[in-house]
C-alpha cells in the first residue's frame, strides 16, 4: 500500500486537496478562527503521510504542482492593486509609512529578542528576514550568511500564525481600517498573510499584496544594515 | 479559449519575472518582478484587465493551496529547528505580533490624519 501511494502521481495532490477541504468544513461549522484551513490542511497531510508511511519526497513529487502556482498567483495580485489604483495614490503616505513602520518594527523585535536568548550571529542573520515573502528572505539570509532551511521554516510559520491569529490580532489593537488591516496583514505575515487579507476584502487584500513587495524590498536594506548590530 | 490565452499571458509575465530575477543580482523573486511587470501593463494599458482578470481571480482564490507542500516540508527541517525551537517560537510569535498591531496602527492613524486635513 504505502508502495502503491508513494509513487502515485494524484495521492499528494488529492491528499492535499482533501485536507484543505476538511479544514474548510471544520471552519465553517464550528466558526472559529482558530480553525485555520491552511494549518488544518498542513496538519491533517502530515498525519496521513506519518500513518501511511509515504515519504515526503514522494509526497511532494505528486503535490508539487500545487506550489508551482505560487508564482503566477502572486503575480495576478496586480490584479486587485490596479483595481484600486486610486485608493493607493490617494494613501500612498500612509501606507509606506505603515509599511516602513512593520519593517522597522520586525528587525529591533529581532535583534532584541535574539540578544536576551543569547543567540549567535548566523541564528540572528538567519531570523532578521522572517517576515517576508519566501524567496525574498531567503535570498537575504543567504546573503548574509545565514542557514536558508531555518530561514524558510520560519518564514512559512510566520505566515501561518500570521494567518490564523490576524483577526484576533486587529481586533484586539482595533484596526478596523481595510487599507490598514490589509498593510499589517500583508507586512507581518507576507502572502500567506495576504490569502488571509483576501478573504476579508479585495481592498485588505490589494493593501496586503502592495505590502509583500513594499515590504520586501525594504527588508533588503534594514536586515543588511541590522545584521552588523549582533 | 478565453482562460486559455489568459493564462498564457499570466505565465508569459511569470516567464518574464523569473528571467528578471535571474539576470539582476538582487535578491528579488521571479513573482515580484512578474506583479510590477503586470502592474505596469495594466496602468499603461498595454495589458486591458479584462484580458487577466477570469484566470487571475482563479488563481487569487486557490493562492493559499499553494502554501500546503511548503508547510508540511517543515516536518522534514524538524530537525534542524529542534535545539532552537523555544526561542525561534517566541521570536517568530512576538514580532509577528508587534508588526501586525504597529504597521496597522500607524497606517489607521495617518490616514485618518490625513482625511481630516481633506475635510
Amino acid at each position: 500500500m504505502t508502495e502503491f501511494l508513494s509513487s502515485s502521481s494524484f495521492f499528494g495532490l488529492a491528499l492535499s486537496l482533501a485536507a484543505y477541504m476538511a479544514g474548510m468544513a471544520l471552519k465553517k461549522r464550528f466558526r472559529s478562527p482558530l480553525l485555520n484551513p491552511l494549518l488544518i490542511a498542513i496538519v491533517l497531510t502530515m498525519g496521513v503521510l506519518l500513518l501511511t508511511g509515504v515519504k515526503y519526497e514522494d509526497y511532494l513529487t505528486s503535490a508539487g504542482m500545487l506550489s508551482k502556482f505560487l508564482t503566477p498567483a502572486t503575480v495576478c495580485l496586480a490584479i486587485p492593486l490596479y483595481e484600486r489604483l486610486d485608493m493607493l495614490k490617494k494613501n500612498y503616505r500612509a501606507l509606506l509609512c505603515g509599511i516602513l513602520s512593520g519593517v522597522i518594527t520586525s528587525v529591533t523585535c529581532i535583534l532584541v529578542l535574539c540578544a536576551l536568548f543569547g543567540i549567535g550571529h548566523a541564528e540572528y542573520v538567519t531570523l532578521l528576514p522572517k517576515s517576508v515573502t519566501t524567496a525574498i528572505g531567503m535570498g537575504v539570509a543567504e546573503q548574509l550568511g545565514g542557514y536558508t532551511s531555518i530561514t524558510a521554516a520560519a518564514i512559512i510559520i510566520t505566515g501561518i500564525l500570521g494567518n490564523a491569529i490576524g483577526e484576533g490580532v486587529l481586533k484586539l489593537f482595533r484596526i478596523t481600517d481595510p487599507i490598514a488591516k490589509g498593510v499589517a496583514l500583508g507586512s507581518s505575515a507576507h502572502a500567506i498573510g495576504t490569502v488571509k487579507a483576501m478573504e476579508m476584502g479585495e481592498t485588505e487584500g490589494a493593501m496586503s499584496s502592495l505590502s509583500i513587495a513594499v515590504a520586501g524590498v525594504m527588508t533588503v536594506v534594514f536586515a543588511t544594515i541590522y545584521a552588523n548590530f549582533l | 479559449m478565453h482562460y486559455i490565452m489568459e493564462f498564457l499571458i499570466i505565465l508569459f509575465i511569470s516567464l518574464m519575472g523569473e528571467g528578471l530575477s535571474a539576470l539582476i543580482p538582487l535578491p528579488v523573486p521571479a513573482s515580484i518582478y512578474g506583479l510590477l511587470i503586470l502592474f505596469t501593463g495594466l496602468c499603461t494599458g498595454l495589458i486591458p484587465l479584462k484580458a487577466v482578470k477570469g484566470t487571475g481571480k482563479f488563481l487569487i482564490d486557490i493562492m493559499s493551496l499553494t502554501f500546503i507542500p511548503a508547510g508540511v516540508g517543515l516536518m522534514n527541517s524538524w530537525g534542524l529547528l529542534q535545539p532552537i525551537l523555544l526561542p525561534v517560537l517566541v521570536i517568530i510569535v512576538v514580532s509577528t505580533v508587534a508588526v501586525m498591531a504597529v504597521s496597522g496602527r500607524v497606517t489607521q492613524l495617518m490616514q485618518r490624519k490625513a482625511a481630516k486635513k481633506h475635510d
